[in-house]
């Protein structure tokens, strides 16, 4: 695989990986630690010709988005909690009217206003429902700088894939990280985009929403003879309102079941010495990265720990856990919230006796900090 | 011969969810007659429509249609508008999708001056959701939420637009379908963000408590609170008080739409003519 090295940071190789991966339209709002994204993307999109608009809010941002990938294009926008916050309703209508959109949120401290310029992982159950109703989020989580690449490029297929929103978490840290990253050359990007599925035939054979009950919608770009209906309520196949009871019925569990049934094409993660692990530590983004210098650390002085780190949070890689959680009696959960994915875990795992280090104070955890927790198990 | 409706709208859609004698549906057939006098494919348009009553035009018009969430059609627009500049983009709210939860986006759109055209019908109510108070209520009116009479002051759609920055700029009414049609095509024609109120009754919601309880008594009330612009420039302050002007109150062909504009950010980068300054523009702050 041919690389190429880039030194930049988390939030302008999101950008970067938009505009290489086909992103044609973004639309945004300023919002620390995110606005760097829309900073670049700014720069990167007119010179391919593509567009990039500041919204008048964060909720004009998302709409705008979402109305460009009705049109057919490969849309992008950037923020954190707060706007993530203010963009849930209209994401909800992309999960309804199934329109395919990738949304990165750079964490923050949150609730609310929280620490703007600090570090935190504490939208990690918000990027699970962040609007009202049943569906089924992707989400995936950048653990590296070249994960903030390579991700993004990996969610604009699965948004094609799925049609629908695809969420890629990056923390403060790992957003404004500046370093080297060893990423795919632009052609292999170029040669890997796998676009949304279309419809050939005669318009009248065309129903947008008449799809397997495992399958996502087919929705042909507007203004190309196909005319059908986008709405947020319940729909029949041509996309028109209805209040059937099977149809009704039948709709929301196809948007369950188009990622549930597929999870194997989602499931990502990595492995840090867990082949001989006794201890297993569970982290996710730039904790990760804390977590494997504690590894070596704890190694050193003969405890053999290893770290199973999920890049696809939402589905979560449940079976792999469960299957590390059945073996390995010592398990720590690391993450900046009070426990969000640890829930998870002890989902997954079935077990109550799962251990947490959590941090909410806009601090990184240091690779001490876990030392000296795995010490204490 | 007669108008062919059966080609735009989607006659297996009908009836509407509208109740009998509301303004909607004359609206929707001006609308319809309006684009094909104008010879525009239906496959070129999009129509975007919000919540609320209004919010239902979508799904009865045969083009390409988005019925959005509350308040958010010109922010839907403005992505499909840039996506595809060559299109005509229509957004169709209620005087609640517009001004008040969808205020924002109606302001901005109006600054961008981007060519979208917008068709806010005006019954002065919320009447969806049964008779709570909007933007444009007037005052004194009952309300389901002010049942002793409304205190809140009312939005002027129209003025709004203006000092936001619309291009175009008319009001009128459902009472005269022909000239609605007429007024619709110079809205559609013109390039920019066209604002289009139409005023229309709610003769169940506004009108049973308010002493209109039939379309005709609700339709007399909009008569009277109207005039044609003409007239209207023509009184005192006092007389204009309680009047609405009819007709283009305001068409600046001079300013620059925001997808031609954006041609230039796109040039700019690609090094195809020089940086934007300021000099590039006539207004300078």
């Amino acid at each position: 695989m041919a690389t190429r090295e880039i030194i930049s940071t988390g939030n302008e190789l999101a950008a970067l990986a938009g505009v290489d991966a086909g992103c044609t339209f973004f639309g945004g709002y300023p919002l620390t630690p995110s606005s760097e994204v829309m900073h670049e993307i700014s720069d990167l999109l007119p010179k391919v010709g593509g567009t990039c608009i500041q919204m008048e809010d964060e909720i004009g941002a998302i709409c705008a988005v979402i109305g460009a990938g009705m049109a057919g294009a490969r849309t992008m926008t950037g923020t954190s909690g707060p706007g993530m916050s203010l963009k849930a309703e209209n994401l909800g209508l992309a999960q309804m009217a199934e329109v395919p959109l990738v949304c990165v949120n750079v964490m923050r401290g949150g609730p609310s206003t929280g620490l703007p310029t600090r570090v935190s992982q504490g939208d990690i159950l918000q990027s699970k429902n962040p609007s009202h109703g049943d569906y089924k989020s992707i989400t995936l989580c950048a653990g590296t700088l070249a994960e903030c690449y390579t991700e993004t490029v990996r969610a604009f297929n699965i948004a094609d894939r799925f049609m629908q929103p695809v969420i890629v978490l990056l923390d403060e840290t790992i957003g404004h990280m500046h370093g080297k990253a060893d990423l795919p050359t632009v052609e292999e990007v170029k040669a890997g985009i796998v676009p949304r599925k279309r419809f050939d035939g005669p318009a009248e054979e065309y129903f947008p929403y008449e799809c397997g009950p495992t399958e996502p919608a087919v929705l042909n770009p507007m203004f190309e003879g196909y005319r059908y209906h986008f709405t947020g309520l319940h729909h029949d196949k041509n996309g028109f309102p209805t209040e059937e009871i099977e149809t009704c019925r039948k709709l929301i569990q196809r948007l369950e079941d188009k990622v549930a049934m597929h999870e194997d094409e989602l499931e990502s993660y990595e492995e840090f010495m867990m082949d001989d692990a006794e201890v297993m530590i569970i982290a996710y983004g730039s904790v990760s990265l804390a977590a494997k210098e504690s590894i070596r650390h704890l190694r050193d002085e003969g405890i053999k720990a290893g770290l199973f780190r999920p890049i696809t949070i939402w589905p979560s890689p449940a079976k792999k856990i469960k299957e590390y959680t059945d073996k390995i009696k010592k398990v720590l959960v690391v993450e900046l919230n009070i426990g969000q994915y640890h829930s998870e875990v002890e989902r997954a795992s079935s077990r109550l006796d799962i251990d947490g280090l959590f941090k909410v104070n806009g601090r990184p955890i240091s690779p001490y900090e876990i030392v000296n927790k795995v010490k204490e198990l | 011969m007669a108008f062919n409706y059966e080609k735009y709208l989607r006659i297996q859609k009908m009836p509407t969810l509208w109740c009998w004698g509301c303004g909607d549906g004359v609206i929707l057939k001006a609308f319809v007659r309006a684009i094909e006098k104008m010879g525009i494919k239906q496959d070129d348009v999009c129509v975007i429509s919000g919540i609320g009553c209004s919010g239902r035009f979508s799904s009865y018009v045969d083009f390409n249609t988005i019925h959005t969430t509350h308040g958010r059609t010109v922010a839907y627009a403005t992505g499909v508008k840039l996506a595809r500049p060559d299109k005509v983009v229509v957004c169709v709210a209620g005087d609640g999708d517009a001004l008040a939860i969808g205020g924002n986006h109606t302001i901005h759109g109006c600054r961008r001056n981007i060519d979208i055209t917008m068709i806010v019908i005006n019954n002065f109510i919320y009447g969806l959701t049964n008779a709570q108070t909007s933007p444009t209520t007037p005052q004194g009116m009952w309300t389901v939420t002010q049942k002793i009479g409304n205190i809140d002051p009312t939005f002027d759609t129209c003025e709004l637009a203006i000092a936001s920055g619309a291009s175009f700029v008319a009001r009128e009414t459902m009472l005269d379908p022909k000239k609605l049609e007429k007024i619709l095509i110079k809205a559609l024609e013109h390039k920019g963000f066209s604002m289009m109120e139409v005023l229309s009754n709610c003769h169940i919601n506004l009108g049973r408590k308010n002493k209109m309880v039939s379309a005709m008594e609700n339709l007399e009330w909009i008569d009277n609170i109207t005039t044609s612009k003409k007239k209207y420039d023509a009184m005192t302050e006092e007389e204009q008080l309680n009047l609405f002007p009819l007709g283009i109150l305001k068409q600046d062909l001079e300013v620059r739409e925001y997808c031609d504009m954006y041609k230039d950010v796109i040039d700019a980068h690609q090094g195809k003519r020089a940086k934007i300054t300021q000099d590039d523009f006539k207004k300078k702050i």
